[in-house]
């Protein structure tokens, strides 16, 4: 559905992005990942026609968006970081613009009122853009992107400055939405990408860090895994029985307490899943296991990790950065 | 480019600025045209439509400062150059939109010729050359000024910028009476010059060469909107 192919945007000596190759399937529901200035709107804007490449390209549907802009970009719906509203225009105004601008051929009042009812703006439609709030304009942006019924969808960062009921409300729409479309959607927000998309594509500085199905993310990244454990019983005698269980690599206690029981943060070796053997440790020795948790595993210390280690930052700042996290 | 159109017109009349320019060329073509024909008992109207030209030099750029400037600032333009229009289609769509404005202003005004009729023998087809060559003249200044809005993010920028360039168009002329005669600038001047070839209308002659002028002057600045689009993309 979507071909991206080296894609260098450089301005100056600068580069905006640096050889970006990415192919999304049609269907798809893909999250583009990355710190404020990686280059996520770069990609958007390039992917939609806004701004051309330095060099490399980027096909809708097998059509170049350079070499046939009008047939690619009839095939996309875009809302972009601001979104795109005439102020003096009421909604129903600015979406007949939208759908005579896109050229449509479907039955107009049909389509326009079906878009309506899918992104909820039933309520507001004679009114002028400028008086609405920040969650409905930013849900007339969406319905925007939707006139037409493009096949690919992209949205970049649809939830900024909204909020959090209005960010649940946009999600669930942007879930609905990829039953029939393809979806890209711009995000510094992790959770988003967590809750919304099935693959994510993380950039840093401008290059692909990582381009994985969400699930698998942690598995691709983790050489190592964290537990946080809390266990009632004499911290010494705990530390050294779990030290010798096969595939514990180091176990420290974190000096918090839970009730009467210690916290310890166990690292154990790739593969190996010592939560069992611990487990039966503990109870051997009748201390009670309070609490049991996988450390590091959330997508939030993954991407610092991963943006750390493409910045060159040293593993063992990184590691104090993660504790610092939690 | 037609949803473009009709937008533009729209917004023409949702804001002030369609009204203020109806208004304000209604008036004072109605009070020029009093002043020069009807009160000096004159019904040369030579006069009226060079007091309607530099007129026109001042209120024009108020009709296309918003054109793309507003869109840059609103970031509104991402939605026209994201959908599948051309460059050429969004340029020519604000371009006739801004000249429709300005040919029915122009087309109400030339209502007031036929109160001359009444009172002298009117050269019908005088008229019409001098109206004729207002709308060009006009049209000139709508691509400047159409021009000079994509390049800047502020309206009132666009509009002293364009009132600048067509000041220099018309000073040109005026520049030329201070050469001397046989200087070849001169001769440049003159055919670029604005206003010598407004006058050869005023003077009752239908000048094809400056009709052909006129039309590529505003084809070279619709052209040079069209690039500066263009270009953006790479910035």
């Amino acid at each position: 559905m979507v071909k991206v192919e080296h894609l260098v945007k450089r301005y100056g000596q600068n580069y905006a992005l640096n050889d970006v190759s990415f192919e999304i399937g049609e269907g798809e529901i893909v999250g583009l990942l990355g710190p404020n200035g990686a280059g996520k709107s770069t990609t958007m804007n390039i992917l939609t026609g806004y701004l051309s490449a330095t060099s490399g390209n980027a096909s809708i549907d097998g059509i170049d968006i350079v070499e046939y802009p009008i047939e690619a970009k009839s095939m996309i719906g875009f809302l972009p970081e601001q979104p795109p509203l005439y102020q003096d225009m009421t909604v129903d105004e600015y979406l007949n613009f939208v759908y005579e601008l896109k050229g449509c051929t479907l039955d107009r009042a049909a389509h326009l009122a079906e878009i309506i009812s899918v992104v909820r703006l039933s309520d507001v439609r004679t009114r002028l853009i400028k008086n609405l709030s920040k969650g409905y304009k930013q849900r007339v942006g969406i319905a925007q992107a939707l006139v037409g019924d493009p096949k690919l969808i992209v949205f970049d960062e649809p939830t900024v400055g909204l909020d959090p009921k209005q960010i649940l409300e946009i999600r669930n729409l942007i879930r609905t939405l990829s039953k029939n479309h393809t979806v890209i959607l711009s995000t510094h927000i992790l959770a988003e990408v967590q809750a919304v998309c099935e693959r994510v594509i993380i950039i840093n500085q401008g290059k692909i860090i990582a381009d994985e199905k969400t699930a698998d993310l942690t598995r691709a990244i983790e050489d190592s895994y964290h537990y946080e454990i809390r266990i009632s019983g004499p911290q010494k005698d705990v530390i050294s029985g779990i030290e010798k269980v096969r595939g514990v690599k180091t176990v420290s206690a974190t000096g918090a307490k839970d009730g009467d029981a210690y916290c310890y943060v166990i690292e154990s070796e790739k593969g190996i899943d010592v939560r069992k053997p611990v487990f039966n440790l503990c109870a051997e020795r009748s201390w009670p296991i309070v609490g049991l948790a996988p450390v590091g595993t959330d997508l939030e210390s993954i991407f610092i990790r991963l943006v750390d280690r493409d910045n060159g930052v040293p593993e063992t700042k990184r590691d104090s950065r993660r504790r610092k996290a939690h | 480019m037609l949803a473009i159109y009709k937008r533009e017109m729209r917004s023409y009349f949702t804001g002030v600025i369609g009204y203020v320019f109806l208004v304000l060329f209604l008036a004072i073509g109605g009070a020029a045209f009093c002043l020069t024909t009807l009160f000096a008992m004159n019904a040369d109207v030579s006069s009226f439509f060079t007091y309607m030209l530099i007129f026109s030099a001042v209120i024009l750029p108020l009709l296309t400062m918003k054109s793309f400037s507003d869109e840059r600032k609103t970031k509104t333009e991402q939605l026209l150059l994201t959908a599948p229009v051309s460059i050429t289609g969004m340029v020519l769509g604000k371009f006739l939109a801004a000249l429709t404005m300005y040919s029915g202003a122009l087309l109400v005004n030339s209502f007031y010729f036929v109160i001359l009729y009444r009172y002298a023998e009117i050269k019908t087809a005088n008229l019409i050359g001098n109206v004729v060559a207002l709308l060009l003249v006009g049209m000139t200044f709508i691509a400047i000024g159409i021009f000079v809005s994509a390049l800047t993010e502020n309206q009132l920028s666009a509009a002293v910028g364009t009132m600048a360039i067509i000041v220099v168009f018309l000073l040109i002329g005026v520049l030329n009476s201070l050469l001397p005669s046989a200087y070849w600038l001169r001769y440049v001047f003159n055919c670029i010059s604005i206003f010598t070839r407004f006058q050869t209308f005023t003077n009752g002659y239908f000048d094809l060469s400056s009709l052909i002028y006129y039309l590529s002057v505003s084809a070279v600045f619709v052209y040079f909107t069209i690039r500066v689009y263009d270009r953006r993309r790479f910035n």
